[in-house]
């Protein structure tokens, strides 16, 4: 990120409620964030965190009858979230790039993969069709697809999920947007192909300058690209930073709950026995029924505090506030935490 | 083709095992024994079943059906001359069908729940359960009776009168197409709905496709698939004649030919009729895998 320069996106204060049988949901309870040109922002969080929910929103992309987004999102100067939907339109593809989770059901499986690219670039600039075929194709060979002319004429059921996933990217890429955003485009493929994909990402990243906000339920993932990251739990930024504060100096419980579920591959089994795998006890709360203070503290290990559960605690800062990106956490916990006597051995 | 001989086994077996007997119902209540058996031994009726059989077998694989037991006429010239009718009012009645449930169950589908979905609901709820011949007879009453603006009933070729032939098709190919149109118009719903929950919607909105573009190739083009399929069926059952509808608006197509003969015990003609209704059926499958192959890549091989 090069000091001074204005964010690519910038969000502040995101709600999301969505209409259940059940009852509203309020999914996002006011996430902030920014995503600098070049960076990687992670987001990490559990099943039903609100991850996915959050940036689906960014782009307009839940349904409209069920879904209340508000707050601002800012991408490069004009507000996602007030826009019209023509204007929303444009952005879609030049602006923002969205990779999706599943590579078996993203694309379209009656049409063809350079049609399906194809469309996409068209609806943003007067390509003829010729031009952007040839550039479908040249998309296809940067995310490294052997013969990307042939696979232009191939449906998506004729290609593996990793070859699929790098047909998603292509065709976010294919835009060349502003920013890119990657809902677990890794998680439905084998580790060697995450890997091609994440470097992937890494090179043209570097080469386009791009924002790219990842989201993730792999540690493993978020250490090797992210710039920084934001923990996500029950629709809350629980607590984000740098990758080195939050995976090294985890303050919030839950942060710390999760890198402790890590399998330790450094320890290995003694005699015999493998030591039981941590786990975060219970399940994330409901987003129709979300506790009234932290919304952690029904599963929470440490509750060191009175405030736990009746107020609810607000994101602070951590140590330094005069660096670039400052550890921030919400919880109440914060004494006890920065020694080697703290509670964290009832972690478990 | 193993498809159809079975069907032509089947169809033989049952028509002669229904009761009755051809002969004593083409001459009446009073006739001598010898033209009872001159006309069974001319009809062919007095030979083994199973010698029947492969004699009839063998007439229709080289296209002669026979000789209908009532008129004397052969088989093959009764169906040609009701085939046209038959035909028109089939295809009439596919096109008042999918020009009502393509967009009502499009719409229905886009905004469910909305007054349009409710009304769509009831409508197709309406078409499928309420007995044709009794939509007919309003019909009738109304547009033939009250307002005289159409013709009850019967049946002129296009070429001979164009305007006769379009006022008598409305009312027939509106009744069926109706009922079909009903049980159409609930599989688009559904599949239209479906469709639009796919995952890849999603992805065609995210490169900022126009939202009708979305919805033409990334929507309606997916759910054409069962659209088709069920389009074919309807077809299917609509060309084997429509019986009741045909008896009401004295429409001349197969479905009468098919119950005349049935009540005369004319086999021949019935053995035809339901032959050829097997055929049908065989013809459109076809179509339809035809069809899907060239809607679906993932069926090709």
């Amino acid at each position: 990120m090069t000091a001074g320069a204005p964010p690519v996106l910038e969000v502040e204060d995101l709600r999301v409620r969505l209409r259940t049988p059940r009852g509203p949901a309020d999914v996002v309870n006011g996430l902030s964030y920014t995503v600098g040109a070049g960076e990687t922002v992670a987001v990490v969080g559990e099943s039903g965190s609100g991850k996915s929910v959050s940036v689906l929103a960014l782009l307009g992309l839940l349904p409209a009858r069920v879904a209340t987004v508000t707050g601002r999102a800012v991408l490069q100067g004009e507000d996602l979230l007030t826009m019209k939907p023509e204007r929303l339109r444009q952005v879609r593809g030049p602006g923002a790039g969205m990779v999706f989770q599943d590579p078996m059901t993203s694309l379209n499986p009656v049409l063809t993969i350079g049609r399906q690219l194809v469309e996409g670039i068209r609806a943003h600039g007067d390509v003829d069709k010729a031009a952007a075929r040839r550039r479908a194709a040249e998309l296809l060979a940067e995310v490294g697809l052997p013969d990307p002319e042939g696979t232009l004429d191939r449906y998506p059921h004729e290609l593996s999920g990793g070859m699929r996933q790098r047909v998603i990217i292509a065709i976010a890429l294919s835009n060349s947007p502003a920013l890119l955003i990657a809902d677990e485009a890794t998680t439905a493929l084998d580790v060697t192909v995450q890997a091609q994909i994440i470097d992937l990402v890494e090179k043209l990243q570097a080469e386009r300058g791009t924002g790219v906000i990842w989201i993730t339920h792999d540690l493993g993932v978020v250490a090797g690209i992210a710039d920084r990251v934001l923990v996500m739990y029950g629709g809350r930024c629980v607590e984000d930073g740098t990758v080195d504060d939050v995976l090294e100096n985890p303050v919030h419980p839950y942060t710390r709950g999760l890198l402790g579920a890590l399998p330790d591959l450094a320890q290995p089994a003694v005699d015999g026995v493998v030591p039981d795998l941590a786990t975060v006890p219970g399940v994330p709360p409901a987003p129709t029924d979300l506790p009234k203070g932290c919304v952690f503290w029904p599963r929470c290990p440490v509750r060191g505090d009175a405030r736990c559960e009746t107020e609810q605690p607000p994101l602070a800062v951590i140590g330094s506030a005069d660096v670039a990106l400052p550890h921030r956490a919400a919880t109440w916990c914060l004494e006890g935490t920065s020694g080697a006597g703290s509670p964290e051995g009832g972690l478990r | 083709m193993v498809v159809l001989a079975g069907v032509s086994v089947i169809v033989f077996a049952l028509v002669h095992l229904v009761p009755g007997d051809p002969v004593r119902l083409a001459l009446g209540t009073r006739f001598s024994q010898e033209t009872y058996d001159a006309l069974r031994e001319r009809s062919g009726l007095d030979q083994p079943l199973v010698q029947q059989f492969f004699s009839w077998l063998g007439g229709a694989l080289t296209g002669d059906l026979g000789v209908s037991f009532r008129s004397g006429d052969t088989v093959t010239s009764l169906i040609a001359e009701r085939l046209p009718a038959t035909l028109t009012l089939a295809f009439a009645s596919i096109l008042v069908a999918l020009a009502i449930a393509i967009p009502l169950g499009t719409i229905s589908a886009l905004r469910p729940r909305s007054l349009v979905d409710r009304f769509a609901t009831v409508i197709s709820q309406f078409g499928i359960s309420v007995p044709d011949f009794w939509v007919a007879i309003v019909l009738i009453l109304v547009f033939a009776g009250t307002l005289g603006w159409l013709p009850s009933g019967g049946y002129v070729p296009l070429s001979e009168d164009p305007l006769g032939w379009l006022q008598r098709l409305i009312m027939p190919a509106v009744v069926t197409g109706t009922v079909s149109g009903s049980v159409i118009t609930r599989f688009v719903r559904s599949s239209v709905l479906e469709a639009l929950g796919a995952d890849h919607v999603r992805t065609a909105q995210a490169k900022g496709l126009p939202a009708r573009q979305v919805f033409t190739w990334h929507v309606l083009r997916n759910a054409l698939l069962p659209l088709v399929t069920v389009t074919g069926v309807q077809l299917a059952y609509l060309l084997s004649g429509v019986v009741v509808v045909e008896i009401v608006f004295s429409w001349p197509g197969l479905g009468q030919l098919a119950l005349q003969s049935v009540q005369s015990r004319d086999y021949p003609v019935l053995q035809g009729a339901i032959l050829l209704f097997a055929v049908v059926f065989l013809v459109i499958n076809l179509i339809v895998d035809l069809l899907y192959t060239a809607i679906d890549p993932r069926i090709r091989r």
